[in-house]
C-alpha cells in the first residue's frame, strides 16, 4: 500500500510540448510512471516520447481513462490548467509550476471546495510511490520503498533527507512535495490523516519551514489523531524577518512564524524533532528501532 | 515588493479611503512649496522609507510653519535613516511627504492579509489602532477582530457591518468604517495584494476618519498584471544584489555573517543557513540558484556573493536530482576562474553522478575544499573562516 498514486495511477502531462514537460515526460516513463497522454491546446495529434497528446484534459480522459494530472505549464496559464483539470474528472492533480499569484490559488480553492479531486502543489516537486509511479520532478533513484511516509513543503531538502534515509536502508512509502506557496491544496493535515490510514506507513518524516502556520496546525492534528511516530525538521531557524527566503510562502510575517516557534510547538505535541539537516535521516532510524522495540499497539 | 506610504496612500485614495492632505517632494524648497500650497500651519514630514519605525528613528517629525518643513526634509533628505526595522546601514531618504496634521480623537487599526491556512482574504481590525499590533496580539487577542471574505466577490457592505457590530459604533461611524473595510478589500483583491494595512486608522473629533499611515505589500507573483504597479518599485530601497541576483534569477537575501552560500532549492538553503550557525558560524546570504544551475547562473551567483566584502569563505551546497553533478562542477570551475576567486572554496556534491562531479573539481588543480556530507561542508566552512 501506498498514498493517493501506485502502479494504476494513469497520468496526464499537461504542458507536454514544452521543455519541461516533455524532459520530465520522459523521465517519469523511465521511472515507470504509466503516462498515457499529454495536453497543449493546439497541438492534439502529435505524439511526444511516444503518447499522444490531446488538445484538452477532457479528451485526454475518455480516450486514456487517466486519473491524474502533471502540470508544467507557466504561471500565467496554470490556474486555468488546474481548472481544465478537475473539470475532466481526474481525481489527482500535481502542479509543479512556480509563479501562480495566491489569490488565484484562493479563487480556485474556492471554486473546487467540497468537490471530489485533490490538488498537490503548486510551486511543488511532486509526489512519489518509490518502485510505482513518480508524478513531478524528483530523481527517481534516491528513493527507495518502505515504510516511512514523507510530507514537505520543500524540494531539494526533501531530496536530501529522502537521501539519507536510504543510506541508512530506510525506505518510504509514498514522499509527498506539497509545495512552497503560501496557499496549497494538500497540507500537512491531509497528509498526516492519509498516512495514518495507510497500513505501509509506520512512520512519517514531515518538513516544515518559516512562514504561515501549517506546522502547528499539523502539531494539533498529531496531538488529536496520529497514532503513528512523527519525525520532523523545520528550516529556517537563521531567517531574518521580514525577507521572502526563496519560497513565496517562506517569509516571517508575525512573531508565530519563527522556526523556533514551530519546533518548540512540535515537540509538545509528540514529535521527535531533528536539531541539524544532517542528522534528519538518523532521527528517523532512531525512532523506527524505538517503534520496532516497544510492545505493538 | 513594498510600496512607499505615499504610493500607499494614493491607492487608499484611489479605492474611496480618505486620507490627510499631502504631498510627496524631493528637495527642501519643494517642501516649503507644498505647505504653503497645502495651506493651515501644523505639518508632518514624513521620510519615505521601507520601513517600519519610522517615528523611532527620527523620520517623523511634527512641525509649525513653512520654514520648519522646509528645515526637516534638509534634515532628512538624502541621508540614510536607521529604524529599529531597517538594518544598521539604514534605508535613504530619497523624498520625504509633507501631510497637514489631523486632530485624533482615537486610533483604530485596519488591515487585510491572507489568512494562509483557510485559503481566503481576510480583514483584521482592532480598537487599539496606533501601536505595535503585534503586541497587541500578544497582550490581549480579544481586542482584535479577524473575518475571512471571498476572494471572488470580495467583502460586501452587508458582511462588513455586520462584523463592525462587534463594537459600539453609532450608525454614521458604522457607515462610514464598513465603505473603508469595503475599499481596503477591493484594494487588496484588485492589486493582487499580500497586505494592505492602516494604522492608526484615526476618527476625529467630527467623526471622520482618515488613514493617517499605510503600509501595502504586493504578491510579486502577481505583478506580472499589473504594469502600473510593477512601476511603482523603488530599486534604491532594495538591496543591490538582491535586484541583480533577480536578473539571473536568482533568489538572493543578504545577510550578517562571513560566510557566503551557494545552494539549489531554497529549503535546501535555509537548511544550509542552520547548519552554519550549528556548526559555529554566520552566514553572509541565502542564495538559491534554482534546480537547473547552468555555467552562467553559478557565474553570475559567485560575482553577487564576491560583491559582499565581507565574505571570507564560500560554501557550495549541491544536491544534484534532475540536474546532474558533473554539470554542476563544471559551472563551478567555470565560475571560480572567471571570477578569480581569492577566498577558500567548500563544494558539498551528492546525487546524480556525483563521483564524475567530484572528480572534475579534483583534477582541476584549483584549490578546492572537497567536503563529503553536509555536516562536514559546514564544518569545513567555518573553520576556513576562523583560522584566518
Amino acid at each position: 500500500m501506498s498514498i493517493l498514486v501506485d502502479r494504476n495511477t494513469k497520468v496526464i502531462v499537461q504542458g507536454i510540448t514544452g521543455s519541461h514537460g516533455s524532459f520530465h515526460a520522459k523521465q517519469m516513463l523511465e521511472y515507470g510512471t504509466r503516462v498515457v497522454g499529454g495536453v497543449t491546446p493546439g497541438k492534439g495529434g502529435q505524439k511526444v516520447e511516444g503518447v499522444p497528446v490531446f488538445n484538452h484534459m477532457d479528451e485526454a480522459v475518455r480516450e486514456t481513462g487517466a486519473n491524474a494530472s502533471v502540470i508544467y505549464v507557466p504561471a500565467r496559464f496554470a490556474p486555468e490548467a488546474i481548472r481544465e483539470a478537475f473539470r475532466s474528472g481526474v481525481k489527482l492533480v500535481v502542479c509543479i509550476t512556480e509563479g501562480i499569484p495566491a489569490l488565484d490559488m484562493a479563487r480556485l480553492n474556492e471554486e473546487f471546495q467540497g468537490k471530489p479531486g485533490r490538488l498537490i502543489g503548486p510551486n511543488c516537486p511532486g509526489i512519489i510511490t518509490p518502485g510505482e509511479c513518480k508524478i513531478g520532478i524528483m530523481p527517481g533513484y534516491i528513493h527507495k520503498r518502505g515504510s516511512v511516509g514523507v510530507v514537505s513543503r520543500s524540494g531539494t531538502l526533501t531530496y536530501e533527507a529522502v537521501w539519507q534515509m536510504t543510506s541508512r536502508g530506510i525506505g518510504q512509502s509514498t514522499c509527498i512535495g506539497i509545495g512552497g506557496d503560501a496557499i496549497i491544496g494538500t497540507t500537512f493535515v491531509d497528509a498526516l490523516e492519509l498516512f495514518e490510514k495507510d497500513p505501509e506507513t509506520e512512520a512519517v518524516l514531515l518538513i516544515g519551514e518559516i512562514g504561515g502556520s501549517a506546522e502547528e496546525e499539523a502539531a494539533e492534528v498529531i496531538e488529536k489523531k496520529i497514532s503513528k511516530p512523527v519525525i520532523a525538521f523545520v528550516a529556517g531557524r537563521t531567517a531574518p524577518p521580514g525577507k521572502r527566503m526563496g519560497h513565496a510562502g517562506a517569509i516571517i510575517g508575525g512573531a508565530s512564524e519563527r522556526a523556533q516557534d514551530k519546533i518548540e510547538r512540535l515537540k509538545r505535541a509528540g514529535v521527535r524533532v531533528a536539531d541539524s539537516p544532517a542528522r534528519i535521516g538518523e532521527a528517523v532510524e532512531k525512532v523506527l528501532l524505538e517503534t520496532q522495540k516497544s510492545p505493538k499497539r | 515588493m513594498n510600496l512607499h506610504e505615499y504610493q500607499a496612500k494614493e491607492l487608499l485614495r484611489q479605492f474611496g479611503i480618505p486620507v490627510p492632505s499631502s504631498k510627496v517632494v524631493s528637495s527642501p524648497e519643494a517642501a516649503e512649496k507644498a505647505a504653503s500650497e497645502l495651506g493651515g500651519n501644523r505639518f508632518v514630514v514624513k521620510a519615505q522609507i521601507h520601513a517600519g519605525g519610522r517615528g523611532k528613528g527620527g523620520g517623523v517629525v511634527l512641525v509649525e510653519g513653512r520654514e520648519e518643513v522646509r528645515r526637516s526634509a534638509q534634515r532628512l533628505l538624502g541621508t540614510n535613516l536607521k529604524t529599529p526595522q531597517t538594518g544598521p546601514q539604514g534605508q535613504p531618504v530619497d523624498s520625504v511627504l509633507v501631510q497637514v496634521q489631523t486632530e485624533i480623537e482615537k486610533e483604530f487599526y485596519a488591515a487585510v492579509v491572507l489568512d494562509r491556512s483557510q485559503a481566503k482574504p481576510c480583514i483584521i481590525f482592532s480598537e487599539s489602532g496606533g501601536m505595535d499590533i503585534e503586541e497587541v496580539a500578544k497582550r490581549s487577542p480579544e481586542a482584535i477582530w479577524k473575518q475571512t471574505f471571498s476572494p471572488k466577490s470580495g467583502l460586501t457592505p452587508s458582511e462588513a457591518k455586520a462584523f463592525l457590530s462587534r463594537g459600539k459604533f453609532d450608525l454614521k461611524a458604522k457607515e462610514t468604517l464598513s465603505k473603508i473595510l469595503v475599499g481596503a478589500a477591493r484594494l487588496f483583491l484588485e492589486t493582487d495584494a499580500s497586505l494592505v494595512e492602516i494604522n492608526p486608522l484615526a476618527r476625529t473629533p467630527s467623526g471622520d476618519f482618515l488613514a493617517i499611515d499605510a503600509k501595502i505589500r504586493l504578491d510579486d507573483n502577481g505583478l506580472e498584471r499589473h504594469a502600473e504597479l510593477a512601476a511603482l518599485r523603488d530599486p534604491r530601497q532594495e538591496d543591490s544584489r538582491e535586484i541583480e541576483a533577480k536578473k539571473f534569477d536568482l533568489s538572493y537575501v543578504g545577510l550578517e555573517g562571513n560566510i557566503g552560500c551557494m545552494v539549489n532549492g531554497a529549503g535546501l538553503a535555509m537548511a544550509t543557513l542552520d547548519l552554519i550557525k550549528l556548526a559555529g558560524g554566520e552566514p553572509a546570504n541565502f542564495l538559491d540558484v534554482g534546480g537547473g544551475a547552468s555555467k552562467e547562473k553559478v557565474t553570475a551567483a559567485f560575482k553577487i556573493i564576491l560583491q559582499d566584502p565581507k565574505v571570507q569563505a564560500i560554501l557550495v551546497n549541491i544536491f544534484g536530482g534532475i540536474m546532474r553533478c558533473d554539470v554542476i562542477a563544471e559551472g563551478v570551475l567555470a565560475a571560480v576562474k572567471e571570477t578569480q576567486l581569492k577566498v577558500p572554496l567548500v563544494v558539498r556534491l551528492e546525487g546524480t553522478q556525483v563521483e564524475q562531479g567530484k572528480e572534475i573539481l579534483k583534477k582541476s588543480g584549483l584549490k578546492i575544499i572537497s567536503a563529503e556530507s553536509l555536516e562536514e561542508g559546514a564544518r569545513k566552512a567555518v573553520s576556513c573562516v576562523h583560522s584566518r
